[in-house]
């Protein structure tokens, strides 16, 4: 039930038809963007990057960013139309009736100001008729409603000597200090742990509900959403595509993309097939005719390409804009998605690690640490930031060569140092990097990077020899061969993780470390290279040392869970173990903070808690 | 990392795609950022003008021996005389043709001036990128040590080396290489510790490629921009320093032309006649100019580059 139906009172937020374009040219960043956000009510605002989500957010605090300008519509703010203002009000308004909680506050608090400044700044900036006394008051308030301490010694730190979930609750004591009416939430709990983000999210939620104040959250993240949102607008490429009471947005969602989607998002709550959606949303300037999605879309019919659809109304306040929404509900829900194959786990062990401790010069990172990767097996390492996880990933694959234990494999014992491995062991053991913006190098084609790789592990043929299978490296991995002319910034973030997975094969290794290789990607990318990393296993006889601190992912790749908090693994066992029936307290805790659509709608009880 | 990251670099790139409307890259050029860089830098007015006058300067030390109306050892008049029909611009201080003199002797100013410039750069290049690279104990001791040759004036260094071992020109590409050396390796230090941070530096120690194949295949390519600019600053310093050691006596020996002697050989007279000291003085300050202005045109396309064109 939306509050719109609860309480019929003025909407805190009021767009209609926005426009933003780019500045001296009619192609739109954003278009025909409306949406009512009510008191105390939260929206999520939903989308793939690129898709407009944070400049419609922006937008809600009079901010237009550099290149673009509003071209049309109206957003009124508490009955206040923004185009009215002049620049000082909206400098009045921003902070004081509308404000924002950043994504890094890492990056957003000053690091030279101690927390108290910059909560008084705030103060002062927009409640100048408040006393000095009355301004600590509330700033120790402020402080206590985000459940941070608010004496003395706690205003007199700096940023640095916070955590990062400290920082952005002081970011969202900042944000509610001055009593808002609306709030514009920009991803802000991507950077966190997920015990760090189930709590900054309720206090979010607790605040908004007890000061009647209506949220924008903007976020790529499905599952959070689900749990926080009243009401969800899914964008894409730079319209709403549906909007909907989240219930039937998640549930029984009409417009093709929010089924694909949600059909590309990982749960804890069961073992599904994740599916990606195919190509890539078209940036401003390059969008197709009609609607954008059609050359995405299954459904996709002469009409389609002709013109945007209009906006259907499903009632309850469910629209979408899409011209076959019966023939997409006819279709099978989006949880069709099914079980994921058992599949042949090898019985020879490929890994294994004895007894690893590694130190970081004078701290001691990894305890004791004991693991197998068997023959085809994929064995996920999960944990929260600082658990150490990458650092293990590091010395089974010789980056990091401080470490004392046995890492063997088969049955050789492998020195410390990549450098100093046999070129077997080398090419045995591929590692794929989290982020593959940094893993490739810019100056070098995605033909010369892989052929490099045969180079150094094949008895490379003559050029012509060298340029198939450069071909063949790429097939594997869905690309074209022609993207072997390309440099790594014509390419996607997806499209370099696979280039990434493709230099890997190229070695034909035993194992292959993944370190977060989809953190970086959006959800409908990351389906799709976890699709991918599924068939390769099959077809190669791959095992997976795959890293990641996303649970829901496991569940759906991995068959073996190795759990670690601090250096030290805390629970190991088959994948359905561990989220049937977790047995440290640990495992519960992570399990039960980490977001999931499944349990948010209610269709399963939450794991243990 | 953070997800976001990749949303805005999206969005911007989009947004910059579509005002500018297609890719300012060329193709071929994209492997090759050097040449990109050159060929953006071309655009600038002040690159234009930089060139035109290194153009201008070299074809003057280039073919004026070919052109020079006297040979430069030749008498045409009595010392200090001034213009004539004959001696275009007068006769210097021994009454040789100040023109023709000053026509022959750019050329050794010119090579002497390059070849050191590119024997400092590589030394430098190498030291810069091995430290960044090493890291540790070889970073500090190549970095500390660099600290103590830059701490010596460069000037000093060269006339101590040139006075211990005699006027040889190869001694002078040396010592002024050797001076540029120190210079160099900070700044491609600071250039390559950025990259020796990026994960395609740790995806090729894991498959075991060479250091010194990670040093020049892989850090060295993503360091042009800032090398390119480093060949055009210290090319406008070698021009003066080899200059400057020639006009102390130092550098070629008389009876030959040579800009920096010239000056040097006809400071007495400057005031009965003044050519044959302003003449090679503007053609050393012209040069310079021109190279200054190539290397700021350079530095600017770099600038843009690294804004725009990474991701």
């Amino acid at each position: 039930m939306s509050a719109a139906e609860a309480t019929p009172r003025p909407a805190s937020v009021d767009v209609e038809d926005l426009r933003i374009a780019l500045t001296g040219t009619d192609i739109d960043v954003v278009d025909e963007i409306a949406l009512e956000i009510y008191p105390g009510e939260v929206l999520g605002l939903v989308g793939e990057s690129g898709s407009g989500k944070t400049t419609v957010g922006m937008a809600l605090l009079g901010h237009v960013r550099r290149g673009g300008a509003v071209g049309g519509g109206s957003i009124r703010i508490d009955g206040r139309d923004l185009s009215a203002l002049s620049q000082g009000d909206l400098r009045k308004l921003r902070g004081g009736t509308v404000s924002y909680i950043p994504q890094d506050p890492g990056t957003s608090l000053n690091p030279a100001l101690r927390i108290g400044t910059q909560l008084t700044e705030i103060l002062e900036a927009h409640a100048t008729s408040m006393t000095a006394e009355q301004r600590t008051a509330r700033l120790r308030e402020a402080l206590e409603e985000v459940a941070l301490p608010s004496d003395d010694t706690f205003l007199k730190r700096y940023p640095h000597q916070l955590s990062g979930g400290q920082q952005q609750r002081v970011a969202i004591a900042m944000a509610f200090a001055n009593r808002p009416r609306v709030i514009v939430c920009d991803e802000p709990t991507t950077g966190l742990d997920v015990t760090t983000q189930a709590r900054v999210l309720e206090t979010v939620r607790d605040l908004c509900r007890s000061h009647q104040v209506a949220a924008l959250y903007v976020s790529h993240d499905l599952a959070v959403v689900a749990e926080l949102a009243d009401r969800v607008a899914v964008m894409y490429a730079g319209r709403i595509v549906e909007s909907g009471p989240r219930e039937r947005m998640f549930s029984a969602p009409r417009h093709p993309y929010t089924r694909r989607l949600l059909r590309a998002v990982p749960d804890i709550a069961g073992k599904r097939t994740v599916v990606g959606i195919p190509g890539h949303a078209a940036l401003p300037g390059n969008r197709p005719e009609g609607c954008f999605f059609h050359p995405r879309c299954e459904f996709a019919q002469d009409d389609c390409r002709k013109a945007f659809p209009p906006v259907t109304d499903l009632g309850a306040a469910h629209q979408v804009r899409c011209y076959h929404i019966d023939q997409v509900a006819r279709e099978a829900p989006p949880e069709g998605a099914g079980q994921a194959d058992a599949h042949q786990i090898g019985a020879n062990v490929v890994l294994a690690v004895q007894s690893l401790d590694a130190h970081y010069g004078s701290r001691h990172t990894l305890f004791d640490i004991d693991l197998e990767v068997h023959h085809n097996e994929c064995l996920a390492l999960v944990g929260e930031s600082g658990s150490g996880k990458t650092t293990l990933a590091r010395c089974v694959s010789g980056l990091h060569k401080d470490y004392t234990g046995k890492v063997r494999l088969g049955d050789d014992v492998l020195p410390q140092a990549a450098r100093s491995r046999s070129n077997l062991a080398r090419r045995q053991i591929q590692y794929v990097f989290q982020n593959p913006y940094a893993s490739l190098n810019p100056r070098r084609t995605v033909g010369q990077a892989i052929a490099r790789q045969l180079t150094l592990f094949e008895a490379a043929g003559g050029r012509g020899e060298v340029g198939r299978k450069v071909s063949e490296c790429l097939e594997r991995v869905a690309l074209s061969s022609s993207a072997a002319n390309r440099f790594p910034d014509q390419l996607s973030g997806g499209e370099r993780q696979r280039v990434a997975i493709a230099r890997a094969l190229a070695a034909d290794p035993k194992l292959l470390v993944c370190d977060e290789v989809t953190s970086a990607l959006d959800v409908s990318v990351q389906a799709a290279i976890i699709e991918l990393l599924g068939k390769l296993r099959e077809q190669m006889g791959l095992s997976l040392l795959f890293i990641t601190h996303d649970l829901a992912l496991i569940r759906t790749i991995a068959d073996r869970v190795i759990v670690m908090t601090d250096g030290r693994i805390v629970e190991q066992g088959t994948t359905e173990r561990i989220f049937t029936a977790p047995s440290a307290d640990y495992t519960r805790k992570l399990l039960a903070n980490t977001p999931s659509i499944e349990v948010a709608l209610g269709n399963v009880t939450a794991p243990a808690s | 990392m953070s997800t976001d990251q990749t949303v805005d670099t999206a969005v911007d790139l989009g947004l910059e795609g579509a005002i500018e409307g297609s890719a300012p890259t060329h193709e071929e050029l994209r492997g090759h950022q050097w040449l990109w860089i050159l060929r953006r830098s071309l655009a600038l007015t002040r690159t234009r003008i930089g060139v035109g006058i290194v153009i201008f300067m070299v074809a003057i030390a280039v073919l004026g021996p070919l052109v020079a109306p006297h040979s430069p050892t030749e008498f045409v008049g009595a010392p200090n005389s001034g213009p004539s029909s004959n001696a275009l611009f007068g006769a210097d201080a021994l009454g040789r043709d100040v023109f023709s003199r000053w026509l022959h002797g750019g050329l050794t100013v010119l090579w002497l001036s390059a070849a050191a410039t590119a024997f400092g750069i590589i030394l430098g290049t190498g030291v810069g990128l091995v430290a960044a690279y090493s890291r540790g104990w070889l970073d500090d001791l190549l970095m500390r040590g660099n600290d103590v040759f830059l701490s010596f004036p460069a000037i000093i260094f060269v006339l101590l080396a040139v006075t211990a071992i005699g006027p040889k020109l190869w001694l002078i590409v040396l010592t002024v290489g050797f001076t540029h050396a120190p210079r160099v390796a900070r700044v491609m230090r600071g250039a390559g510790q950025e990259i020796v941070e990026r994960d395609f530096i740790k995806a090729a120690e894991v498959v075991g490629e060479k250091r010194w194949r990670i040093v020049t295949g892989e850090l060295l390519p993503n360091v042009t921009s800032p090398l390119l600019v480093e060949i055009g600053l210290r090319m406008t310093y070698s021009i003066g320093l080899v200059a400057g050691v020639s006009f102390l006596g130092f550098g070629l020996q008389p009876p030959t032309a040579d800009w920096g002697l010239m000056i040097y050989e006809n400071r007495l007279s400057i005031s009965v006649q003044p050519w044959a000291v302003f003449l090679p003085v503007l053609a050393i300050g012209l040069l310079t100019v021109g190279t200054n202005l190539v290397t700021d045109g350079v530095a600017r396309a770099a600038i843009g580059l690294d804004r725009g064109g990474e991701s």
